[in-house]
C-alpha cells in the first residue's frame, strides 16, 4: 500500500508541475539533458561537420545525370514548373524555409553540384547505398529515406531550376 | 587447423552423398518421387516461376495466386469475401463491391476461374470467377490483381456451371445449378416438376474495359446445370452444359436424381441466339440485381441495381438448343483444343463418354431426333458419340488437354489422374492423387492452345499428407510433369480453402503488364489529398472528413483536436509515395473496421465513430521504413457538447 502511494506521488508530482507555468514546461519532467549542449558541438573539429552542411561541388553523385551546365540566368518558366512539381511531390518531406523530414533545398547549389542534386532526386535508392554524402545524410536525418517519387528527368531538371530561385 | 577443416568437409560431403543415394533408391523402390523431382520444381532465390496459377479459394470466397512449378503462394485476391488485411469490403471504397439484391453479402463460394482469351488463346488480361451461393460473376484485373467488377446473376441459384469464357472473350457464361421458379414465387416445393426452370446466362464482356452486362438468359427446363465449356475452333459459337437431375426431383437427390440411365449435355448455339436477340428477340423481364464496378481513377466502387433482364425461350429460336444424351449424371463438360470432342464425365458411370461436334452437326442436319424434352430436341446417343474410354477409373469428374492429342481425366473415387488418347480412346498412364481429386488444370486448358508442360490436380481430402492442424487439415494441389509419355508427380502444395477449378498461363503474359503504382496525377478520388499542403480536417455537422496524407514516415496531419464523441469521422488517406512497393497502412484504436492498406498514389477511407473521450492514437500498420515505428499520431476526442475548436497540425504544437 505504502509502495503504491509512493509510486502515485512520483507519478503525480510531474503531472502537477506540468500544470504550472509555461516557462517551466520544457524542464519539468526530466532532469537529464537528452541533447548534447550546443557549446560542445561548436568546439568539434572540422571533420564532424554534418553532411547537410558539408560543401562538395565536385561530387556528381551516382545516376543518370553525368553532366549539366547551368546558364547564368535562371529560366523563370522552368522554375515555375519546378515549383509546381516540388509542391506536389516533395513538400511532404522538404520545406524551403526550414529543415523538415529532410534538409531544406535553400542554397543547395552552394553545397552540391547540380548533377548530384538531380541524381539524388532521380536515383535515391542507389545514392543512399553508394554515395558517401547521401549515406551520411541518411544517417544525419535519422534513417529517413529519400523517397523515389519517380520524377521524369525533365521534372527533376525543373525542380533544380526552382532551387536556384531559393535564396 | 585448416587441413582438419578441409578433411572434415570432404568426409561430410561423402557422407551426404551416400545418404542421399540411399534415400533416392529406397524412394524410387517405393514408387514415390524420383530424385530429380526436386530440381524440376526448384526456383532459385530471386528467380521467377514460369507460370501463374490462379486457384479458386472455394469456400474462402477468394482467388489465390501461385507460381508454377514452385507451388509458392504470392497473393490471395479478395473477391467475394471481406478481407481485413487489404480492407476489401471494409473500407468505404470497396464496400459496394459486395452489394447484392439481398443487401451486403460478405462471403461466397468461389469455384471456377477462367482467363480471358483472344483468338482462342489465353491473353492474361482478366480472370473471371463465379460466386456459387448468391449467384455472382466477378472480374479480376490482372494489371492490379484486384477485383474490379461483380455482377449478380438473377433467376439463378447455385451459380455452378460458370464462369467460362468464349474464345474471343465475347461472353462469360453462367449456368444455374438449382432450378427455381422463374420469376420467384411462393409455391409448394413438390410442384417442382415442370414448373421450376433453369437459367443459362450469357454475360457480354466489353472488349476494351471488360465491363460485364447480361446480354440474355436462356430459360431452360428444370434440370440441374452442372458444368459447361465453350466450343472453340470449329465449334466456336456453341456452348455445352452438362445436366443432372433430369428426373426433376426435389428431395433425396442422391437417390432420386440418379434414376435415369442418361442425362444430357445441352448444346447451345449462342451465335444463333445472339443474332435473334440483336434483332429484338427475347423479352425484357422485371428483375433486381446488383452491378458493382470499381473505378481505378477514383479508387472507388459504385453499386447499381439493375431492374430488368432479357430472357429467351429456347423454343422461340429453332435450331439453337439440342440435348445430347450422356450417361449417368455427367459432371465436367470439357471441350478439346480443336473443338471437335466434347467430353461428358459421367460421375456415376464406369466409362467416359466423348461426343463428336461434327457428328452432332450431321445429326442435326439430317434431323435425327430421338425425342424431345419440353420441346427441346434430343439427338440419338449413337449419332453423336465419338467414342468411349472403357473403364478408365471410378468417378470421372473433369478432363483437360495438353494440345498434343492427349486428355487427362480426374477420378474422384479411385483418386487418380488418367492420361488417355483422343481418337483411339486408349489409356496411356495413370498416377495416384492424395486424395480424392476434383478438378485439374493445365495452363491454357480452356483454350485452343494449352501449355502442356504441367498438370495441377486439386484434391478434396489430404488426411495424412501434411502435418496435422487439428480436425481441419489443409487442402492441397499436386503438380505433375506431363512433358513425357508418363506423368511424373513432382510436388504437393497446400492451398487456400477448397480449391475447385484453376486457370493458368505463362508468367510472361501477365508480368510485363503488372502495375507498380498509381500515379498521383491520375488520382480522381473525390477525397484525395494530392499534396501535404492540402491536408485538412472539415466538419459538416456530426460528420468530419479528415484529408490525410502519408509518406515515409509521417501522417499529415498527425495531431487532430476538436473531434467529439458521437462524430462520424471519415479518414480519407492518400499515400503520396510514387515508388514501387511502398504501401502504407493505417489503423485507429477502437475503429469498428479493418486497417487500410494504401498503395502508392491511392486514396482509401475508413470510418471511425469515437465513443469515449480521450486522446487516441493511430499508426502505420505496414512496415514502411526505418522510422516506421515513428509513423503515428493522436486524435483528441472531447465530450459531445464541448467547444474544443477543430484544429490539426504536423510538426508544431497544435496551438
Amino acid at each position: 500500500m505504502k509502495k503504491a502511494l509512493n509510486i502515485a506521488i512520483v507519478l503525480l508530482v510531474p503531472l502537477l508541475i506540468s500544470c504550472g507555468g509555461k516557462e517551466e514546461k520544457k524542464k519539468a519532467g526530466f532532469s537529464y539533458e537528452k541533447k548534447a549542449p550546443t557549446e560542445q558541438k561548436a568546439k568539434k573539429v572540422e571533420s564532424t561537420v554534418p553532411a547537410s552542411k558539408k560543401v562538395d561541388l565536385e561530387n556528381k553523385g551516382i545516376g543518370p545525370i553525368s553532366s549539366i551546365s547551368l546558364p547564368s540566368e535562371v529560366d523563370q518558366t522552368m522554375a515555375t514548373q519546378g515549383a509546381d512539381v516540388f509542391k506536389k511531390m516533395c513538400t511532404a518531406c522538404h520545406r524551403t524555409d526550414k529543415k523538415f523530414i529532410g534538409p531544406s533545398p535553400k542554397n543547395i547549389l552552394t553545397r552540391r553540384s547540380p548533377e548530384w542534386v538531380m541524381n539524388m532526386i532521380l536515383n535515391p535508392d542507389e545514392m543512399v547505398q553508394k554515395d558517401p554524402l547521401a549515406k551520411a545524410l541518411l544517417i544525419e536525418f535519422n534513417g529517413s529515406p529519400m523517397a523515389n517519387q519517380n520524377l521524369s528527368e525533365e521534372d527533376a531538371r525543373a525542380v533544380l531550376e526552382y532551387f536556384r530561385t531559393l535564396k | 587447423m585448416k587441413n582438419i577443416l578441409k578433411s572434415t568437409l570432404v568426409l561430410l560431403s561423402v557422407l551426404v552423398a551416400f545418404t542421399s543415394c540411399d534415400n533416392a533408391s529406397s524412394k524410387s523402390n517405393s514408387g514415390a518421387l524420383s530424385s530429380s523431382a526436386a530440381e524440376k520444381v526448384y526456383v532459385a532465390p530471386g528467380e521467377h516461376d514460369e507460370f501463374y496459377a490462379f486457384i479458386s479459394g472455394g469456400f474462402s470466397g477468394q482467388l489465390s495466386v501461385y507460381g508454377l512449378p514452385s507451388g509458392r503462394l504470392f497473393k490471395v485476391i479478395p473477391v467475394f469475401s471481406q478481407d481485413a488485411e487489404k480492407a476489401y469490403g471494409y473500407n468505404e471504397e470497396t464496400k459496394p463491391m459486395l452489394n447484392t439484391s439481398h443487401g451486403f453479402v460478405p462471403w461466397d463460394d468461389a469455384h471456377h476461374p477462367d482467363i480471358s482469351q483472344t483468338n482462342g488463346v489465353v491473353d492474361g488480361r482478366w480472370v473471371f470467377i463465379n460466386g456459387n451461393n448468391t449467384p455472382r460473376i466477378a472480374k479480376i484485373d490482372l494489371s492490379t490483381f484486384e477485383t474490379t467488377e461483380i455482377i449478380e446473376v438473377p433467376n439463378s441459384a447455385g451459380n455452378h456451371s460458370s464462369s467460362f469464357v468464349t474464345e474471343n472473350s465475347e461472353y462469360v457464361v453462367a449456368g444455374t445449378r438449382f432450378s427455381v421458379p422463374i420469376p420467384q414465387k411462393d409455391m409448394p416445393i413438390k410442384d417442382y416438376k415442370g414448373n421450376f426452370k433453369g437459367s443459362l446466362s450469357f454475360i457480354s464482356i466489353d472488349p476494351e474495359h471488360g465491363h460485364m452486362d447480361i446480354k440474355f438468359q436462356l430459360i431452360m427446363p428444370g434440370f440441374d446445370y452442372d458444368l459447361s465449356h465453350p466450343g472453340r475452333g470449329k465449334s466456336h459459337g456453341w456452348f455445352f452444359f452438362t445436366t443432372y437431375n433430369t428426373e426433376e426431383a426435389s428431395t433425396l437427390m442422391e437417390v432420386n436424381a440418379s434414376q435415369n440411365d442418361k442425362d444430357f449435355i445441352a448444346a447451345v448455339n449462342w451465335k444463333k441466339i445472339e443474332e435473334y436477340v440483336n434483332n429484338g428477340g427475347g423479352t425484357m423481364m422485371p428483375a433486381n440485381y446488383a452491378h458493382n464496378v470499381y473505378d481505378e481513377a477514383t479508387h472507388s466502387a459504385t453499386s447499381t441495381m439493375k431492374k430488368e433482364v432479357r430472357i429467351v425461350n429456347p423454343l422461340d429460336v429453332p435450331g439453337a438448343v439440342y440435348f445430347l444424351p450422356t450417361p449417368k449424371s455427367p459432371h465436367g463438360c470439357d471441350v478439346d483444343p480443336t473443338g471437335e470432342y466434347i467430353v461428358g464425365n459421367g460421375k456415376l458411370s464406369a466409362n467416359l463418354t466423348v461426343h463428336s461436334f461434327t457428328k452432332m452437326l450431321n445429326a442435326i442436319e439430317n434431323n435425327k431426333v430421338a425425342g424431345d424434352a419440353y420441346g427441346i430436341p434430343i439427338l440419338n446417343f449413337e449419332d453423336v458419340l465419338a467414342g468411349v474410354v472403357e473403364q478408365p477409373g471410378l468417378g470421372p469428374l473433369h478432363t483437360e488437354f495438353d494440345g498434343k492429342g492427349n486428355a487427362y481425366t480426374t477420378f474422384f473415387i479411385s483418386s487418380e489422374v488418367v492420361k488417355w488418347k483422343l481418337g483411339t480412346w486408349e489409356v496411356v498412364d495413370r498416377q495416384p492423387c492424395y486424395y480424392s481429386v476434383g478438378h485439374l488444370m493445365i495452363p491454357g486448358g480452356n483454350s485452343q492452345k494449352p501449355f502442356g508442360k504441367y498438370v495441377v490436380a486439386m484434391n478434396k481430402i489430404t488426411k495424412d499428407r501434411y502435418l496435422p492442424t487439428g480436425p481441419e487439415v489443409t487442402q492441397s494441389a499436386q503438380l505433375y510433369d506431363i512433358s513425357g509419355e508418363k506423368m511424373e508427380l513432382l510436388l504437393d502444395f497446400p492451398t487456400v480453402g477448397e480449391p475447385h477449378y484453376a486457370a493458368g498461363c505463362p508468367a510472361d503474359l501477365v508480368k510485363p503488364r503488372s502495375k507498380k503504382l498509381f500515379k498521383l496525377e491520375d488520382n480522381k478520388h473525390p477525397y484525395a489529398t494530392l499534396n501535404e499542403a492540402d491536408a485538412k480536417v472539415v466538419r459538416d455537422g456530426k460528420t468530419v472528413h479528415v484529408y490525410m496524407t502519408t509518406i515515409r514516415s509521417h501522417f499529415a496531419p498527425d495531431n487532430i483536436e476538436g473531434i467529439k464523441v458521437g462524430d462520424k469521422v471519415y479518414f480519407h488517406i492518400t499515400n503520396l509515395e510514387q515508388d514501387y512497393d511502398v504501401p502504407h497502412g493505417v489503423s485507429m484504436i477502437g475503429a469498428n473496421t479493418s486497417e487500410l492498406l494504401i498503395m502508392p498514389g491511392q486514396t482509401e477511407t475508413f470510418l471511425w465513430e469515437p465513443k469515449q473521450i480521450g486522446v487516441w492514437p493511430f499508426y502505420c500498420t505496414d512496415f514502411c521504413s526505418a522510422l516506421h515505428q515513428e509513423m503515428q499520431g493522436y486524435v483528441r476526442v472531447s465530450p459531445a457538447n464541448s467547444n474544443t475548436p477543430l484544429k490539426w497540425s504536423l510538426g508544431e504544437d497544435i496551438e
